[in-house]
């Protein structure tokens, strides 16, 4: 009979020590990550947090599965539909996997919004983008052309040739060069998104332009390669490394002077604004349709486009002046 | 109980008539108990449990998994072990997913899901029965090749369109809160314990499981056995495919990734001796329903999925220690 004891004994704290009172009439947004226990969904669940401080009587929940699978995600959906929440506001591990489920959710009444990871339109009202082409596509050129007040050369490292965001980035700066007079783009050089092949190229890049004054990489990988061969060339100073990277890896960047400025999107900012879209969805204040225009408190407003998406805001930029906070982030 | 005490330390290869066994089917009602007891708590910690659709929705938790979990009740019975349960899902909902963009209807793609799962079944089966390998080293093995295969066709893109009458299966119901899912599960609780409890075959599974040569010199067909068992897995994976794949109206060659260790943890948690030779299809039921239970009634407290994971763990872990402890205890 000890053992029974013992088993239902486990089972009764498991399941009882959880067990906590929520206000009924606060509204429930629930903040859905692709997956417990990453940085970059913890810090989006603080700006959650944020937005519902500010709002009042709101109350997140913020959960998610332990992998990183729509069917995880569905067993999720599936509780928080149980627990008719107000709002779910989701990252999504699959862009049509989850849309019945989050179909039935709207059914019973429950605002759903996408953030960072979309969702196919016919499962979720409206979708929030980080950041839109047009806006990365100015952002990597002017990080470049603020540190070259008079003028200069720039050269790009990009991932492959035929990388569909890296392409249409670039496509995007090269829009709106006219508006950085004196900055000429010498060459394009694709390191395939491997370390390595990056490192040479970013070197090939240097010797062949030898008064290179920046080199714009708007990959992850690219970014950090080519801080290293500038590092390893011993040009510190002279070729400023910019592009879009992770904090964590461009920490080391920063602090050696290889990179000035970098620029990603900032998921504190994300889940806040997620936050705030659901909420004023929720409320009925404003219905998710083509055009309308959503207020997401301090980032502004954003403004449906057809497919009921929107962009946050620029992506966000990371200097010496703000690295430490964010590197154990994401 | 003497038996223990005086054994000398020979392992008994019978389980049937060991301790250890009576340990293990008092087990059953030891887990039963558990799911009531579960149920109850549940019913109390969160005013959404005792909803009938929210219960409903809660059944998806576990009814795909235990589709696959009574075939490889019996396959684990007879001693052996099949792995590559959710990659045959994967190869099987790709191939659905190439028939239904090729324009075919549901009945063809149900049918081609089944037809893979056939087929992954007959070479599981094959390589074992035939070439006498090891069932967990070639289940290892097609696990990264079914995958692989799937993963070759869709890369890191999906089939989606699926006609609307084929969702049916995931996403229908059969009355009321009752989804098709649950009639599936539950008629083929009945067909296997049937099966199982009540055949030749089952006996025969059984004593495979307890001795594969003895059973082979009572004019066992062993290899056959084990074939039509492996076959039985994969049928029953093409069947989980067919209703995954409608329930999430897409296939990506991430499908049921990690499936298989919850289904041999459903199969272990039901009493099913990991080394074979003793189980019932009844334990698997209410292993389902528990393991369906404590994940839904977490999630509705929002507790986070690793904990559910240590959760489950530790039921598993209690699950195998405890028929050991208990002749330990009683042979003390």
């Amino acid at each position: 009979m000890n053992r029974i004891l013992q088993l239902t004994m486990t089972a009764a704290m498991a399941t009882g020590l959880m067990a906590q009172g929520a206000a009924a009439e606060d509204m429930r947004i629930a903040v859905v990550a692709k997956a417990l226990g990453i940085g970059f969904f913890e810090a989006a669940a603080k700006g959650a947090e944020e937005a519902a401080e500010e709002l009042g009587e709101v109350e997140i929940i913020y959960t998610g599965p332990t992998d990183t699978t729509a069917e995880g995600q569905i067993e999720v959906i599936n509780s928080l539909i149980a627990q008719r929440v107000d709002a779910i506001a989701i990252s999504a591990n699959d862009t049509d996997a989850l849309v019945p489920t989050l179909k039935k959710a709207m059914q019973r009444g429950i605002t759903v919004v996408s953030w960072d990871s979309g969702v196919a339109e016919d499962g979720r009202m409206a979708h929030l983008n980080p950041s839109s082409n047009e806006l990365i596509g100015n952002m990597i050129i002017k990080l470049a052309a603020d540190e070259l007040p008079d003028g200069g050369q720039v050269g790009l490292l990009s991932a492959t040739t035929t990388s569909t965001n890296q392409n249409i980035w670039i496509e995007e700066m090269m829009k709106v060069m006219g508006d950085y007079p004196g900055i000429e783009v010498v060459g394009t050089v694709y390191g395939d998104d491997l370390a390595d092949k990056s490192y040479r190229e970013a070197q090939g890049l240097m010797q062949s332009h030898p008064d290179l004054d920046a080199i714009i990489a708007p990959t992850s990988v690219g970014i950090v390669a080519a801080a290293q061969a500038v590092v390893d060339a011993g040009k510190v100073g002279e070729v400023n490394v910019t592009g879009l990277g992770l904090p964590s890896e461009m920490a080391g960047a920063i602090e050696s002077g290889a990179s000035k400025s970098f620029a990603i999107w900032n998921p504190i900012d994300l889940g806040y604004s997620a936050t705030m879209m659901a909420y004023h969805l929720a409320k009925g204040e404003v219905e998710a349709a083509p055009g309308a225009e959503i207020p997401i408190g301090r980032m502004g407003t954003v403004t449906l486009d057809e497919t009921n998406s929107a962009p946050m805001a620029d992506p966000f930029v990371y200097d010496e002046s703000n690295i430490d906070e964010f590197k154990s982030i994401f | 109980m003497s038996s223990i005490a005086t054994n000398t330390g020979r392992k008994i290869p019978d389980q049937l008539t060991s301790p250890a066994s009576r340990a293990l089917r008092s087990w059953e009602s030891l887990l039963l108990l558990v799911a009531v007891f579960i149920f109850i708590l549940n019913s109390f910690a969160s005013p959404y449990f005792l909803d009938p659709w929210n219960l409903s929705d809660a059944t998806f938790n576990f009814t795909e998994k235990a589709m696959i979990a009574f075939a490889m009740a019996l396959l684990i019975i007879a001693g052996e072990i099949d792995l590559s349960v959710a990659a045959i899902i994967a190869l099987a909902s790709t191939a659905m997913g190439i028939v239904m963009q090729a324009g075919f209807g549901t009945p063809v793609i149900v049918l081609t899901g089944l037809a893979t799962g056939l087929l992954c079944g007959a070479f599981n089966g094959l390589m074992v029965t035939r070439l006498g390998l090891p069932s967990i080293v070639v289940t290892i093995g097609t696990m990264s090749l079914f995958r692989g295969i799937s993963f070759i066709i869709l890369g890191d893109g999906a089939f989606r369109g699926y006609p609307d009458s084929f969702a049916v299966f995931g996403q229908g119901y059969a009355f009321w809160v009752i989804t098709v899912e649950f009639v599936i599960f539950a008629l083929l609780a009945v067909i296997y314990a049937v099966i199982l409890h009540r055949t030749n075959f089952g006996r025969a599974v059984f004593a495979i499981g307890n001795n594969p040569t003895a059973a082979l010199f009572s004019g066992i067909r062993v290899a056959r056995v084990k074939m039509i068992l492996f076959l039985l897995t994969g049928l029953m994976s093409g069947l989980a495919a067919v209703c995954l794949t409608s329930r999430l109206g897409s296939t990506r060659s991430s499908i049921a990734s990690g499936m298989e260790l919850e289904v041999v943890t459903m199969v272990v948690l039901g009493g099913v001796n990991i080394l074979g030779g003793t189980g019932t299809i009844g334990g698997v039921v209410i292993a389902a329903f528990v393991m369906g239970l404590v994940t839904f009634g977490l999630g509705l407290l929002n507790v986070p999925g690793i904990v559910m994971s240590i959760f489950i763990g530790l039921l598993l872990i209690g699950v195998i220690a405890l028929p050991r402890l208990w002749s330990r205890l009683r042979g003390a």
